[in-house]
């Protein structure tokens, strides 16, 4: 009963409105930009870990999400628009429609980030496309399946801003420790076999993520 | 015209302990009209919230009803039709952008013809195409009976029907609940006397500690 | 009666995990082998891993009783929810800060970031985010709906914590004891101790839930009567 056709019509809307406001947005892309340039001077010209370098690239990406992902969920609390779609849409349609639009989102975040990493710092440089490409690609969807279910739980509090990454870290972490190993072996030009195991722990990771957002969704939507 | 009925079985809201209504029953169907009159602060906009189904009662439930079958809660945003004065529209889209949005979303496709018909209606086919921000409140509660009506519910509920509106939307007010009483059920909240003095039935929150709170007005 | 019965079961415990020496070939029934390379402080097994397992169990306690807050919509399940919770807090604290001092001991720094660190830890942080959350809704029905709402969500990642870590981080924690296939390899006096203190130290939390509880519905009785 989730129909394609209305997914689809919320995550233009989400566009739309993004592309008329572009809150979200600027404030990704000033974040990456900001964080970028404090990694960058403090790491000047010393020589760091594939380890160290793995890790701070998907810091970045994690704060970034924390500072822009919200905004789907919070933007209509605070305009008072959730009623409006409760009128609208079965909840599991703004659930989805809303998913997306933050996929193609940190999408288009991480491809910033990420080339502008790879571009400016030396010691960064991917060896192993495949399993690049395919971490990032999982890593994606399974940062923005769990930022927006948190998002949809903090829209609803009272001091949204600082609580979003204190719900989302410890949840995220499983994640983020299985992408950033997958990116360092990707630096090290590990074999894409060797990477399997964590390919198998994001996919699973994301599996979990949606079900558990099926199931619960509807509890944090409605009131 | 749809077989329809809203039927309330002992409904009930606390909010952090503190009761709002008690033990609220009604019976609607058909093409009714009824009015939910009460002081400010007694729980009108409450319990219209919970009829529609944006608002969960603490006790007690409201099954709607439509052809004989029981709608689900994730369905009934097919059914209703809701105006209010908490209800937001987009304010960074035209109004155009608005009902079509709307009309995607509910009826899986835009009907252009509809939206049009009653940007007509409502008197703002001329500004069908400015941004809802610049609008004044009496055109966005105008705009508000579009989204409530664009896919003609069966149950139509307005909580605080003429706020905002001149003579002229009064009167387009009464016009639409003229109609809806033809098509449907319709639901008013409000404690000016004028929107409720024509409806069928009526339930006063004033009295809403007691069990029995129906009477015929 | 259950209080005083506990009192006693664990003050044994405590003494027995400290009286018992331990000798190289344990050849009396009240003598604990040597472990290479943790000899004394092998005593702190008695402690530290009831308590971890204590904080795990309340959390899935207070997970458990979110999900029938969502079924029921009863208040009261939400308040055994967040009792269990704060408990669960407490435990977690001591498992964290026990292990801690062991880890000092043993290998020299308080933090390493084995599996097992790293997954109390982790825990650690979901009482505190369960907390803050709780503190940041104001409206009792939903504060307790979505209190329940992020018990579930970090229950449902607890897998991956238990299952992942290990494959991704080497691990500090003593094999010859308890390794990831659960077996266990601990001489009968040791694993007699053992077990005893983690029954009283699940018993000591099931009693002071019950506890809590009880202290959270006179408070709710007392302020219904104010109103």
């Amino acid at each position: 009963m989730i129909s394609a056709a209305a997914v689809r019509t919320i995550v233009l809307k989400e566009f739309q409105s993004e592309l008329r406001t572009r809150y979200a947005l600027n404030a990704l892309l000033m974040f990456v930009v900001t964080t970028l340039s404090i990694v960058l001077f403090s790491v000047g010209s010393e020589n760091v870990s594939t380890d160290v370098l793995s890790g701070i690239l998907w810091i970045i990406i994690f704060f970034s999400s924390m500072s822009g992902l919200s905004r789907t969920f919070v933007s209509e609390e605070e305009r008072g628009t959730t009623m409006t779609l409760q009128l609208l849409a079965p909840p599991l349609v703004v659930f989805f429609g809303k998913l997306v639009f933050n996929i193609v989102l940190l999408f288009i975040l991480n491809v910033v980030a990420i080339g502008l990493y790879m571009l400016l710092i030396g010691g960064f440089a991917v060896k192993s496309y495949g399993i690049f490409c395919l971490t990032i690609g999982l890593g994606t969807i399974g940062l923005a399946s769990a930022s927006t279910l948190i998002a949809a739980i903090i829209s609803k509090a009272n001091t949204k801003g600082t609580l979003y990454p204190v719900l989302s870290f410890p949840i995220m972490l499983p994640l983020l420790l299985t992408v950033i190993t997958a990116t360092r072996r990707s630096v090290e030009g590990a074999v894409f076999s060797e990477a399997i195991g964590e390919f198998q722990v994001l996919f699973s990771y994301i599996v979990v993520m949606l079900a558990v957002s099926y199931i619960v969704f509807d509890y944090i939507w409605r009131d | 015209m749809r077989d329809v009925s809203l039927r309330g079985t002992k409904l009930t809201k606390t909010y952090n302990r503190r009761n709002v209504f008690a033990q609220i029953d009604f019976e609607m169907s058909g093409t009714q009209s009824w009015a939910i009159v009460g002081r400010n602060g007694s729980g009108k906009s409450t319990l219209v919230k919970i009829i529609a189904g944006l608002l969960s009662a603490t006790s007690g439930d409201v099954v709607l009803t439509v052809d004989g079958k029981s709608i689900r809660r994730d369905d009934q945003y097919h059914y209703i039709g809701f105006v209010s004065p908490y209800l937001q529209l987009y304010e960074e889209f035209t109004a155009h952008e608005n009902l079509a949005l709307f009309s995607r979303l509910r009826g899986g496709s835009l009907d252009a013809d509809r939206v049009d018909a009653l940007l007509r209606r409502i008197t703002l086919h001329q500004r069908k195409d400015d941004l809802v921000r610049t609008f004044s409140s009496g055109m966005k509660q105008r705009l508000k009976y579009a989204f409530a009506l664009l896919h003609e519910p069966p149950v139509l509920i307005l909580d605080e029907p003429t706020t905002n509106l001149d003579a002229e939307g009064i009167e387009l007010v009464y016009d639409i609940i003229a109609e809806q009483r033809t098509r449907g059920i319709a639901i008013i909240a409000s404690n000016d006397k004028e929107d409720t003095e024509r409806c069928d039935a009526l339930i006063d929150l004033n009295a809403a500690r007691t069990p029995d709170s129906r009477r015929p007005a | 009666m259950l209080k005083i019965v506990l009192g006693i079961w664990l003050t044994i415990v405590i003494v027995v995990a400290f009286a018992f020496p331990i000798v190289p070939q344990p050849q009396q029934w009240f003598e604990y082998p040597v472990i290479p390379g943790l000899e004394e402080k092998a005593r702190i097994l008695f402690f530290h891993v009831p308590m971890s397992w204590t904080t795990v169990v309340a959390f899935f306690v207070s997970m458990i009783y979110g999900i029938r807050y969502l079924k029921t919509k009863n208040l009261r399940d939400d308040m055994r929810s967040v009792s269990s919770a704060g408990l669960g807090l407490m435990f977690c604290v001591l498992a964290t800060v026990t292990g801690s001092v062991w880890a000092k001991f043993n290998w020299g720094s308080f933090w390493n970031w084995d599996p097992r660190e790293t997954s109390i830890f982790i825990l650690l942080l979901i009482y505190g985010a369960y907390f803050a959350l709780r503190s940041a809704l104001e409206d009792e029905a939903k504060r307790a709906t979505l209190a329940a709402v992020y018990a579930i969500i970090a229950g449902v990642t607890v897998p991956f914590f238990i299952f992942v870590m290990p494959r991704i981080m080497a691990s500090l924690h003593p094999e010859p004891i308890v390794n990831t296939e659960g077996k266990v390899h601990m001489n009968a006096t040791m694993l007699i101790v053992f077990l005893s203190s983690l029954a009283g130290f699940t018993a000591l939390f099931a009693w002071m839930l019950q506890l809590r509880i009880r202290l959270a519905r006179l408070e709710q009785h007392y302020y219904q009567k104010e109103n």
